[in-house]
């Protein structure tokens, strides 16, 4: 037996092997999508994502059912922890949820495409760049859109500022109301503990042509954290002034702070 | 009632393979006359065939001989061959020549094969590149850039000429048997180079499938530019390994690194000016042409790696 097969033999169970099989992906013949999606490579980033959620970050999930059976959604969450652990268990809730399961497409950092392996390994499990382009074209196929519309302002914020929204780009309501796609508002409660962060060296981080350059701990603390999807926000017309869509993203905004605050007062314990 | 007069049609690139196909497909219902730069090919006594420099003036006297409906300049350089001046006199001014004496001798039609290359690798491009998106591989690598200006004389023309019906076809890698493109050498290849962490998707299409896609473009005069390439993916990785090819790996960061190695090797398969397509993806959305041609490739993408795996 090779490595790659001892890994997979380790990490696929026929129940999550089962449960991936289940969802329809539009793949090309040789189980590849536009965006470097990877059927296999899905089945063993589950496997690998279910310990991840279910034993190291014990994640308790509310309101999943609210992200529609099908069509284009846009599920729009807070973003934090340095690393996009975020996106995999939000991810990873909706792919193994039990009424109709989705795997959703995250829109990953400009700057992972030029890390070697991980650029690729993210696009295997479903990220794509976070390009308007892609996410129209993603939404034009029925995708379920995780994004973050912090971005790095918000994966990469300190730990003194957690749970403090930044700032939100108003690219993902004009792409919601153009393809006439709901929003699910998710309020991430439990990874601003993951990687506490209390400085960035900035001039590192434009050395290294990445970010940020955190200082912190070399380790991801076992958090627990809280998903709280919110019910589904409509945006209808698509012709109104820019003012207008920042209104609407401000909404958003508040809905996902109230969702941060619920998962704030359920949390019992840090870990 | 006297018969419709065959159209004529001067197929340039004749020494290529895929132009060798095009004009079996169309030597049934068009007479065709053959031409290459590099070499006389023989394609029988029914097709005649000629070996001129488009840029001599001898070349004129093929427009004077043959009154041409249409013209299928498929003889682009690849930017594999030849030094970079040769390929400019031969791609830009050679087909600024071929463009200027289809216009001056009432040529119907001029079908123009073009590259995905000229889209340029980034590591911000999206998927499913359309045709209205910018043209970025000339301000990457100044080897790309004949590619670039071939297009934008041949849009030039569209615009301006209106008459000769222009259409430009970008396709994505053409494969199969007889290419001798970097891609077809690499995958018949047994051992195969690839950056170290770095698998970008690509797109593949069967010569015969290419060559179908050139005789509907002929068969129906919509004009424009058009992206060539099936609705189908696969990574460069595993591409290889479906070739039967044993992947080399090159350390891929610091980028001047790679650079460095190719420069060294001069690999044709594996030029350094191309190292960015072998880095990021390049995915081209071929919807359009296959709406508006009614095109559908019948090779699929297992098809076209067996015959490189059996032929090894």
């Amino acid at each position: 037996m090779g490595l790659a097969s001892f890994i997979r033999s380790k990490l696929i169970s026929s129940e999550s092997d089962n449960q991936i099989d289940r969802i329809e992906k539009p793949t090309g013949s040789l189980g590849y999508d536009p965006w470097g999606f990877n059927s296999d490579m899905v089945k063993m980033g589950m496997g690998l994502a279910r310990h991840v959620y279910e034993k190291y970050f014990r994640v308790e999930t509310c309101g999943i059912d609210n992200i529609p059976a099908e069509g284009p959604v846009l599920i729009i969450a807070n973003h934090s922890g340095q690393l996009p652990l975020d996106g995999i268990l939000i991810g990873y809730a909706l792919a193994n949820r039990k009424v109709k399961p989705r795997l959703p497409r995250a829109m990953i950092e400009r700057f992972f495409p030029t890390v070697p392996w991980l650029g690729n390994m993210l696009n295997e499990v479903g990220g794509v760049l976070g390009d308007p382009v892609n996410c129209a074209k993603m939404l034009e196929n029925d995708e379920a859109i995780i994004v973050f519309p912090e971005g790095v302002r918000g994966s990469g914020k300190l730990y003194r500022d957690r749970y403090q929204l930044q700032r939100f780009g108003n690219g993902f309501m004009h792409l919601a109301m153009k393809h006439n796609a709901p929003i699910v508002p998710v309020g991430v409660v439990g990874c601003e503990e993951t990687i506490p962060a209390i400085a960035n060296i900035k001039p590192l981080a434009k050395a290294l042509g990445v970010p940020y350059a955190p200082i912190a701990l070399p380790f991801i603390f076992p958090a627990k954290v809280h998903l709280n999807f919110g019910k589904p926000m409509y945006f209808g017309g698509s012709e109104i002034p820019e003012e207008q869509v920042t209104e609407r993203v401000e909404a958003v905004k508040s809905e996902i702070n109230r969702l941060i605050v619920k998962g704030l007062t359920e949390r019992k314990r840090l870990f | 009632m006297p018969n419709k007069p065959r159209p004529q049609i001067l197929v340039t690139g004749a020494a290529g393979a895929l132009a060798q196909q095009v004009i079996k497909q169309l030597n049934d219902t068009c007479d065709i006359v053959a031409v290459d730069f590099r070499e006389q090919v023989d394609l029988g006594n029914k097709v005649p065939s000629y070996c001129i420099d488009f840029n001599k003036r001898v070349f004129e006297d093929l427009f004077r001989r043959y009154q041409f409906d249409g013209v299928i300049h498929l003889g682009r350089v690849q930017s594999s061959e030849l030094t970079r001046m040769r390929r400019y006199n031969a791609n830009v001014l050679g087909t600024q020549k071929l463009l200027d004496l289809s216009q001056k001798y009432g040529v119907k039609r001029v079908i123009v094969l073009s590259t995905y290359h000229v889209y340029g690798a980034v590591a911000y491009n999206p998927a499913l590149i359309d045709e209205c998106a910018p043209l970025k591989s000339a301000g990457l690598s100044a080897d790309l850039v004949d590619s670039v200006e071939l297009e934008n004389l041949a849009n030039l023309y569209l615009w301006r000429y209106p008459e000769l019906n222009v259409t430009i076809l970008r396709a994505c890698n053409i494969v199969g048997p007889g290419v001798r493109n970097t891609m077809s050498r690499l995958l018949s290849s047994k051992v195969a180079p690839v950056l170290a962490g770095f698998s970008p998707m690509m797109q593949f299409i069967h010569i015969d499938d290419m060559a179908d896609a050139i005789t509907l473009a002929w068969q129906k005069t919509t004009k424009g530019v058009f992206n060539v390439a099936p609705h189908d993916w696969v990574a460069y990785q595993q591409a290889l390994k479906l070739c039967g090819c044993t992947r080399i790996p090159i350390v891929s960061v610091p980028p001047v690194l790679p650079k460095t190695i190719a420069k060294i090797l001069r690999l044709r398969s594996f030029p350094h000016y191309l190292l960015a397509f072998f880095k990021y993806p390049v995915v081209i959305d071929g919807r359009t042409f296959a709406k508006e041609f009614n095109f559908t490739p019948k090779r699929s993408l297992s098809e076209i790696f067996r015959y490189y795996r059996d032929n090894k």
